[in-house]
């Protein structure tokens, strides 16, 4: 994926304000939006784009196509329902077990996946993610077909009650702008340097005396994490966790999120989770068969728009400068 | 009653026979990927769509122009050659100078696409579709009891899968497939038509899918679903197996529906995994696969 796209990241640099203007703009719409738009709606957007944020940190920063995020995403979902309902410990701490759920379930389709790389990495990540799928139906916690659902949300920290919904959604808010900037630091770190120089030319990566393969696999350990907490995240906020949030059908619609906000960009995956959410809410009561639409998106997006919209519109910036 | 490791013979042979016949399915969609694959350098994730959709031409033919199975048997492959040909020289061969992830994203586009259209003209519930007279019933083969039509699917597809083989390894086309896939640039500087031979191979590969699909549609019900499991079971077959090889993916494929019947007997739990799991520990000692040779 390196090339076509490598000529759409723009770099700030180190003093730039425009990273800062931008989160303090985020925080500021943020504030506002409940007053506008449906809360629960905002809620939902924010964990898709924590969940597409987190997938690209893997695609578009070390050039892994992981089929598998799935697994990630709906384990994590599964053990904060199960947390909430069976061990009925507080919000905070579901979540964390949530997403010690997905780190760990990293580490072990990770240390396999990465012996390979491009489409067999995709495959691998895929049949893994598809293995973990028929764990859930079959084992006894998920309840299988019916899912995890009727638990309280809990209060957070103990005092904090968040099935009043604007606790929610600050609550929401507040820890999704953490991550986008946790993500956005990862990214512009030494450590995201090494993953693009992975990206962009492995041998020679490892030819510099980096070990290419720990690297790849704290990327993907860190993405799965992060992909752990956006599906930990929805299931406190949706109170269930269902074998679809595991299923590849999942995978598939992270992969297209920010293949049409774009690849490797920062704000890419925030506009093609926006994109996608309000397309599948609007295609919900259209009567339209929403996974053809889907799939048409796909193959259009593929064949005439690889670099996505916020690709694209960086692109256009490009050429009007030079 | 005989018994084998205290399970009875009947329960066992039972269990390979189904496990024969996943693994005639595996055989033959991995052995379409892997030609797909060897030439174009596409991952086609749209070959369980192509399964399904065969299954759907043999249904619709017999259903709305009274077609029956023997017919549907060559027509129903046509079909899906034809579609995936018109695909290929419309919209793939835009793909070929990218990113090989680019080809694996738009095929899955194209899965979507196909089986949310059939799923939402025919909904999930599958459709009966009868096996052909001629095969009903069953013979008694001494030590267990075996379904004609079973019996037929594991021949038949033996037959494709080798008449396969031959056709690639001993013909002129073949040759021309190989030596295309070795070094395409030369091959067309010696005259011959590399595009036309890149539209045939994807047609041909889809076909196998196609002729899959009919094989299939007499034993599992027609649904617009039943490739998109199939397939990820596949891309596990092809990873063990090594996409270098053609006969690699033959035996990658019996070999695994086998296991997966013998785990059936002895540890059915883990049914439905020992495939993915098989698939981890292969790449953990042989990261290049069973057959694969890694560049």
């Amino acid at each position: 994926m390196s090339a076509t796209h490598a000529d759409t990241i723009v770099m700030p640099t180190r003093k730039s304000p425009v990273p800062a203007i931008t989160f303090a703009g985020l925080i500021l719409i943020l504030a506002i939006l409940p007053a506008f738009v449906y809360p629960i709606f905002v809620m939902k957007l924010l964990c898709f784009v924590l969940f597409a944020a987190a997938f690209n940190l893997l695609l578009g920063y070390t050039g892994l196509l992981s089929f598998g995020h799935a697994a990630f995403f709906g384990g994590a979902a599964y053990v904060t329902a199960h947390a909430l309902k069976v061990w009925q410990v507080t919000p905070e701490l579901a979540i964390i077990a949530g997403v010690v759920t997905s780190i760990v379930l990293g580490l072990i389709i990770g240390v396999v996946a990465i012996r390979r790389q491009g489409i067999y990495f995709a495959m691998i990540t895929l049949a893994m993610a598809q293995m973990f799928y028929f764990f859930c139906l079959q084992a006894p916690f998920t309840n299988g077909e019916d899912g995890i659902q009727g638990f309280s949300r809990g209060n957070l920290f103990g005092i904090i009650d968040l099935n009043e919904t604007m606790n929610l959604y600050y609550f929401i808010a507040a820890v999704s702008v953490l991550s986008l900037a946790l993500i956005w630091r990862i990214v512009n770190s030494p450590f995201g340097q090494i993953l693009r120089a992975i990206r962009e030319n492995e041998p020679r990566t490892i030819s510099l005396g980096y070990s290419a393969q720990r690297f790849k696999l704290a990327a993907f350990v860190m993405s799965a994490g992060l992909t752990g907490l956006a599906g930990a995240l929805k299931a406190l906020l949706f109170q269930f966790a269902t074998l679809a949030d595991v299923a590849w059908q999942m995978s598939g619609e992270v992969i297209l999120m920010t293949l049409i906000g774009g690849i490797g960009t920062m704000a890419g995956p925030v506009v093609g989770a926006g994109i996608l959410v309000g397309m599948q809410n609007f295609l919900a009561t259209s009567g339209l068969p929403v996974t053809m639409v889907l799939g048409g998106t796909f193959m259009i997006c593929v064949l005439l728009f690889r670099r996505g919209v916020v690709g694209e519109f960086l692109h256009l910036l490009e050429r009007r400068k030079g | 009653m005989t018994t084998i490791f205290g399970v009875a013979l009947p329960v066992l042979t039972g269990q390979l026979l189904i496990g024969l016949i996943n693994g005639s399915f595996y055989a033959l969609l991995s052995l379409g990927l892997a030609v797909i694959f060897g030439l174009l350098r596409i991952v086609n994730f749209a070959h369980g769509a192509f399964y399904m959709l065969g299954a759907f031409a043999a249904w619709m033919l017999l259903n709305y122009a009274g077609i029956g199975y023997w017919g549907a048997l060559f027509l129903a492959p046509l079909v899906v050659a034809v579609v995936g040909m018109v695909i290929e020289r419309t919209m793939l061969r835009a793909l070929y100078g990218l990113d090989h992830l680019y080809g694996l994203l738009f095929t899955f586009g194209l899965a979507l696409l196909l089986e949310g259209g059939f799923r939402h003209y025919f909904g999930t519930s599958g459709q009966p579709y009868a096996a052909p007279e001629a095969l009903r019933g069953a013979t008694n083969i001494g030590f267990m009891v075996l379904p004609n039509y079973r019996g037929w699917v594991v021949l038949a597809s033996l037959v494709v899968c080798l008449g396969t083989w031959a056709i690639i390894e001993k013909t002129k086309i073949g040759a021309y497939l190989r030596a295309a896939t070795e070094n395409s640039t030369l091959v067309q500087a010696f005259g011959v038509n590399v595009p036309v031979l890149l539209t045939l191979t994807y047609g041909f590969g889809c076909a196998l899918a196609g002729v899959a699909g009919v094989l299939a549609a007499p034993l599992f019900q027609v649904s617009p679903l039943m490739g998109s499991n199939l397939i990820i079971i596949v891309f596990a077959v092809v990873v063990i197996g090594g996409m270098g090889s053609i006969l690699g993916a033959i035996v990658t494929g019996y070999m695994l529906g086998i296991v997966e019947g013998l785990c059936k007997v002895f540890y059915p739990e883990a049914a439905n995994i020992v495939v993915f799991v098989i698939m981890a520990i292969v790449l953990l000692l042989r990261p290049a696969g069973l057959f694969g040779k890694d560049s």
